[in-house]
């Protein structure tokens, strides 16, 4: 059991979903209510990670983040140092393959609540940071939690896109699930599976928690 | 509490060129057909949305001015809106969805105050429920709370009524007259349903497409509409095309010729010859007892048969054809067991009076039949 990488991986998976929740709060609720040119490419462009092959965004991904990169390069200039096989690189790789997990919930969430609600609330003397800290965040936290806990278990799982960008460097790019892989590759079948039963059992931990928070949402709003 | 003040114009979405005023304490309410835009006014008096042109105030507050490039936001007018669907926070108590519109006051007054308020729409002891534990008219007094929470110098009352049962929405109306004493701001009632405007509203305005036809009381509205078309609206069935054939203005009569006869109507300053509409209300046309035939003494007789009789509760409703003129079907209603009582059926010969103080003429418009 590599516990090294297990908590590299809660690690990676906190820190994706503590900065993916303002953006998809953000995001969610400005293609949940607003109409403007390009929505539906905007959307598109949420949805692609899900579609993509994982080897191919994280080989996009390794090409954008690369030292000769303008990004390379602006991070190089802001915070020193590259961005590839870094663990932060790994963070930014890991916020853009979980935008559709965290947006698309979150968006749901926001158009299920009734346009009088939020009309009732302004109408109540509330700005619409209060509306939303009062009003419209308390009715969408079921679908704002499960966008987290799929995002966090999403990262959990994430390979394809980890190796690429990553690499596997212990103790800053080795996650879990690339060190089932490696236990495998060096035949140690135990680990491989203390640590694929742990995976297990937390995803279906994640599904159970996703269906009851989903039924939370329709209650909600009754 | 000042006047609300209103002037909107619009082509798109829905065109608007209206404006009115609705002084405090003053029920207007707006009547018309679906489309008329009486939600889109009572939405841009709150902000909700943006007419091109048009100017919003109460008093010295200027909500909305696009002459001056003013558009105050929803949070910041204070008006009171209950919605047809009541919008309540359905995660929140009915104490808690009151005092989310209590933020002007200090922390420490809020819960005092929703209790107050509760208390005023006869609510108490409910202020732990949520509004899916509420029934629809217990949601509407929540509703009317919150709105009034806000101290608000505006009320917007959109089809409040629409979504409960019959018994229920009858109750609704009392407590709202009564309420209605305490209230000292404009109330601005959006209704599709008449009956309701004139049972509520101090003054009627009567859309279409936008624009207001008429504004009067409910009494000037329903008897002496200024149009064919606003007697359409406001569901006056008898509208006909006459002739002006004199005046008598010490008696105050005009007198009509009309498919063959004349009228004696309520006097009204037309050119002799002039053609005009006029309308008689359901209540100014009185049927004669069938066992005690005229004798000439009856006012602006007429004689018919009926072609139509349909008995709905304790009313009803007849539809008469004129004698010699089958094309110009006049329509009645009389309690039913005044039917009963006269042997009223199809095809039965009768006659009825229409009384002159109840024809109205208007400008002539399209003939209606």
């Amino acid at each position: 059991m590599d516990w090294i990488a297990f908590w590299l991986s809660l690690r990676l998976g906190f820190f994706t979903v503590l900065l993916l929740l303002p953006v998809g709060i953000v995001v969610g609720r400005l293609l949940a209510y607003r109409q403007f040119p390009g929505k539906g490419i905007a959307e598109a462009l949420v949805a692609l990670p899900l579609v993509l092959p994982p080897t191919v965004l994280g080989y996009y991904l390794l090409v954008s983040f690369g030292a000769a990169s303008p990004v390379g390069k602006i991070w190089d200039a802001v915070f020193g140092g590259q961005l590839v096989f870094t663990f932060e690189g790994l963070l930014v790789a890991s916020m853009i393959v979980n935008l559709p997990f965290a947006i698309q919930p979150m968006q749901r969430a926001f158009e299920a609540i009734p346009v009088e609600v939020r009309e009732a609330a302004a109408c109540s003397g509330m700005s619409p940071l209060k509306a939303l800290g009062r009003i419209e965040i308390p009715l969408a936290w079921p679908g704002i939690a499960t966008a987290m806990v799929l995002s966090f278990a999403h990262t959990l799982g994430e390979f394809g896109v980890v190796l690429m960008v990553g690499g596997a460097i212990p103790g800053e790019t080795r996650t879990i699930a690339i060190a089932i892989y490696d236990r495998v590759q060096a035949f140690d079948e135990q680990s491989a599976a203390q640590m694929s039963a742990l995976l297990l059992a937390l995803s279906l931990g994640t599904i159970a928690l996703t269906i009851g928070l989903s039924r939370r949402v329709g209650r909600r709003l009754s | 509490m000042p006047d609300l003040k209103v002037e909107l114009r619009q082509d798109r979405p829905i065109p608007l060129d209206t404006a009115f005023t609705c002084a405090p304490g003053e029920i207007l309410a707006l009547v018309g057909p679906s489309g008329s835009g009486k939600s889109t006014i009572l939405r841009a008096i709150a902000g909700l949305n943006r007419p091109a042109q048009g100017r919003v105030s109460v008093g010295d507050d200027v909500w909305f001015d696009t002459t001056a490039g003013v558009s105050v936001p929803p949070y910041r007018r204070a008006a009171g809106f209950v919605f047809q669907s009541y919008a309540l926070f359905p995660h929140m108590t009915a104490e808690a969805n009151i005092a989310a519109a209590l933020d002007h006051l200090p922390a420490a007054e809020r819960r005092a105050r929703a209790h107050e308020l509760l208390a005023m729409v006869h609510l108490d002891g409910l202020e732990a429920r949520r509004p899916a534990e509420l029934s629809g008219g217990q949601q509407q007094r929540v509703a009317v709370a919150r709105a009034l929470a806000r101290d608000p110098k505006v009320l917007l009352l959109d089809e409040p009524f629409s979504a409960v049962d019959r018994a229920t929405r009858k109750r609704l109306y009392r407590e709202i007259a009564e309420l209605r004493r305490s209230l000292d701001m404009p109330v601005i009632l959006v209704t599709h349903d008449l009956d309701e405007a004139v049972m509520l509203g101090d003054r009627i305005a009567v859309l279409h497409r936008g624009r207001v036809l008429q504004t009067g009381t409910p009494e000037e509205i329903t008897n002496r509409p200024v149009s064919p078309e606003v007697a359409r609206l406001v569901d006056l069935r008898n509208v006909f095309e006459g002739t002006v054939a004199g005046h008598d203005e010490t008696a105050g009569h005009s007198e009509i010729d009309w498919a063959g006869r004349r009228l004696v109507a309520a006097y009204r300053a037309f050119d002799v010859g002039a053609a005009v509409s006029w309308v008689v209300p359901d209540g100014f046309v009185v049927l004669h007892r069938r066992d005690r035939p005229s004798r000439g003494e009856h006012e602006n007789p007429v004689s018919g048969v009926v072609a139509g009789l349909l008995v709905i509760g304790q009313t009803a409703h007849v539809t008469m054809n004129i004698d010699g003129s089958e094309d110009l079907p006049l329509q009645f209603s009389v309690p039913a067991h005044v039917a009963r009582r006269n042997g009223l059926s199809e095809e039965a010969a009768i006659s009825v009076s229409l009384l002159a103080e109840g024809i109205h003429l208007m400008p002539s418009g399209d003939p209606a039949g």
